[in-house]
């Protein structure tokens, strides 16, 4: 079977995020990197191959973004991807949940995958539902928050935390899934395979060459127009104790916590 | 004029509370613009009159179909065909996780915009515009939508009000996509670990991720101790979906709301959807070795250091106080 597994760039975690007011959009001017959950959906599709209840003969990363994401989808590579595909078109940018789906959805259907695989959420938008939109479009059933995924059949048995407990789900292949980040722990990169993912093969696409209606996409195709941000009301900044002297701290907490008749 | 589309989700006989506060709010909102609000229910069996009291919060239709619970594609078949029917071009759902998969899955089939994590809606020249906190809280960003829109709240954005009416029940029969068949539930709510009840206390002492591993609870069951009375250890879903802690303990999106009088939460970085479950919590106390921690940004009280040090200390002083 062959395997999608979706991956954005986003900025780093290190970097303090915020809209540029001038654009309205998000300021990607610094430090980018591999959107953190999608390691979990590398990882969950190199466990189903090593695992050997199925055959997976490909993995294959794709990402929608501007010509810096072929750096995430390089080490997508390292972590274990195939080769990958890059949709890259000055006509996507400012898209929306409902538009990015679409744009990725009609990528994907060229490759006619078995599986597609997701993070639960960027680190960026954390919009959480891409994988919804993207299972629309490809008419495949699609789960979100998968912590637990077991061959089973034709499909796989998933596990998730829904609003009344855990839920468990059988899905049936061709199927879009979104994990969780506690379904795996992510391995680290050998430094070969940080050398060598820039040599595995990287298709890049533009709009029209994934077969996509350009009125569907970019700031002007999208539905929903994200605007005038605002700042929330403040709450008062709470007090600080940065630890130094622990019996110092803990008395200070425990004078706190009376003076407010908590213990 | 706007009518406005809700789904209420159905568990064990009684519908969810967000999903009712769902309902409330979009009868104000469709109200204001000359609209109405109707449900939807998806589910198995689900009687007429339960379905009815949904007009009890505002729905004056309530679209019923027969399907299995659980599962977002039904839903998403029969929310796209009554609103495609009745020329509905709004849908709203309650915080939580199916109504995500539902409204995006709905956004994708009728080309509508999709806001999540919305915790208030206005009405601008007869539509909907919805407003939703971004970037872990620090901005709000307005969506208006195009032609048609669907709104996601946050948790416990919206209350539901008991007004006392009744609504009418239409029951739908929808032809099913072809994907719907491709998944089933084969068990759902499922409690995992032991029933710890911590909707009830007074003080609760909640642990991360920064516990370590699951013998890290043994240090917040000692210090539950030593504050006594009706104290009680909670938890965030990582470490629940990693098994440390029971289900039934856990805060947030997809657990339970509390807002006890005091919440001291140990190694949480405080995660928007940990916060949306306790942020009603009368004194909020955070020990965190990372200063930066989203958690400092509401708490009464923020404590920068290792639980580990902190933690067993503060436990015997609590008891000191207490003991004397
Ligand atoms: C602060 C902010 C708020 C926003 N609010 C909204 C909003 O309310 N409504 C709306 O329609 N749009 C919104 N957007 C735009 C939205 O984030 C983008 O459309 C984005 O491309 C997709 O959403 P996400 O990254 O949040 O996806 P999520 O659904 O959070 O991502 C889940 C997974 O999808 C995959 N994925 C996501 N994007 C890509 C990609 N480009 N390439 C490959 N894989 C990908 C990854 O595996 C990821 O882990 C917002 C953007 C920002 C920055
Ligand atoms: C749809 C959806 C629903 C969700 N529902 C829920 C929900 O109901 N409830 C919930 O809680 N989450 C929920 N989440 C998950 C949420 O987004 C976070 O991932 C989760 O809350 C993080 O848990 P945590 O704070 O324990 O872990 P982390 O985010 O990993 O934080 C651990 C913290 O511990 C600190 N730390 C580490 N070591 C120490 C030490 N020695 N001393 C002091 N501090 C230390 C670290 O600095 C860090 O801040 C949901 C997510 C999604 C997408």
């Amino acid at each position: 079977m062959k395997i999608c597994v979706l991956v954005k760039e986003v900025p780093d975690a290190a970097v303090t995020k915020r809209i540029d007011p001038s654009t309205g959009r998000m300021d990607r001017s610094g430090e980018k990197n591999l959107n953190p959950y999608d390691t979990h959906a590398i990882e969950a599709a190199m466990q189903l191959k090593e695992g050997g209840e199925v055959q997976v003969d490909e993995i294959v990363a794709v990402s929608m973004g501007p010509v810096s994401a072929v750096r995430a989808l390089h080490k997508a590579v390292s972590l274990g991807a195939d080769r990958s595909v890059h949709l890259s078109d000055p006509a996507l940018a400012g898209s929306d949940v409902a538009a990015t789906g679409y744009a990725l959805a009609s990528a994907i259907k060229k490759e006619s995958p078995d599986l597609v695989l997701l993070g639960q959420q960027s680190d960026d938008g954390e919009c959480y539902t891409i994988g919804a939109v993207v299972a629309e479009h490809l008419g495949m059933p699609s789960l979100t928050q998968v912590v637990k995924m077991d061959v089973e059949g034709e499909g796989v048995k998933c596990e998730r935390q829904a609003e009344y407990g855990y839920d468990t789900v059988q899905v049936t292949f061709p199927a879009v899934i979104s994990v969780g980040d506690a379904i795996n722990e992510p391995r680290y990169p050998s430094l070969k395979a940080i050398m060598g993912a820039k040599k595995k093969p990287l298709e890049t696409l533009a709009a029209a060459d994934a077969g996509i209606d350009a009125s569907m996409v970019g700031a002007d195709g999208s539905q929903v127009q994200c605007g005038e941000f605002k700042a929330p009301p403040q709450k008062a900044a709470g007090q600080i104790i940065e630890d130094e002297d622990t019996n110092d701290t803990v008395e200070k907490i425990v004078a706190w916590l009376d003076e407010r008749k908590l213990i | 004029m706007a009518d406005i589309l809700v789904y209420a989700l159905h568990y064990e006989g009684a519908f969810n509370k967000n999903s009712l506060g769902a309902i409330t709010e979009a009868t104000k909102l469709a109200g204001e613009t000359g609209g109405k609000a109707h449900a939807v229910v998806v589910g198995e069996g689900i009687s007429d009159e339960l379905a009815a009291t949904l007009g009890d919060y505002g729905a004056t239709k309530v679209f019923k179909a027969e399907g299995p619970e659980g599962l977002a594609q039904p839903v998403i078949d029969t929310m796209a065909s009554v609103m495609t029917e009745n020329g509905i071009d709004y849908a709203l759902f309650g915080g939580g996780l199916l109504g995500f998969e539902v409204g995006a899955g709905l956004a994708a089939r009728l080309q509508a915009g999709v806001t999540m994590e919305v915790t208030g809606v206005l009405v601008e020249d007869g539509k909907l515009v919805a407003e939703r906190p971004i970037l872990g809280d620090s901005a709000i960003s307005q969506s208006r939508y195009k032609t048609k829109g669907i709104i996601i709240g946050r948790l416990n954005a919206f209350e539901a009000k008991a007004s006392g009416g009744s609504a009418e029940v239409v029951n739908v029969t929808v032809e099913p996509s072809a994907q719907a068949a491709q998944a089933s539930i084969v068990s759902r709510g499922e409690q995992r670990g032991a029933d710890v009840d911590i909707e009830g206390a007074g003080t609760l002492v909640a642990g991360g991720r920064g516990l370590g591993n699951a013998e890290g609870f043994d240090l917040l069951q000692d210090l539950a101790k030593a504050f006594g009375g009706s104290t009680a250890v909670a938890a965030t879903r990582a470490v629940v979906d990693a098994g440390w802690y029971p289900y039934a303990g856990q805060i947030g999106q997809t657990g339970k709301t509390v807002a006890p009088k005091l919440y001291l939460a140990a190694g949480i970085s405080g995660a928007i959807q940990h916060k949306v479950g306790m942020q009603s919590s009368e004194n909020i106390v955070a020990i965190n070795k990372d200063a930066n921690a989203p958690i400092f940004e509401f708490s009464d009280l923020g404590i920068v250091g290792d639980l580990n040090k902190i933690v067993p200390k503060l436990t015997e002083a609590i008891a000191a106080k207490r003991g004397s």
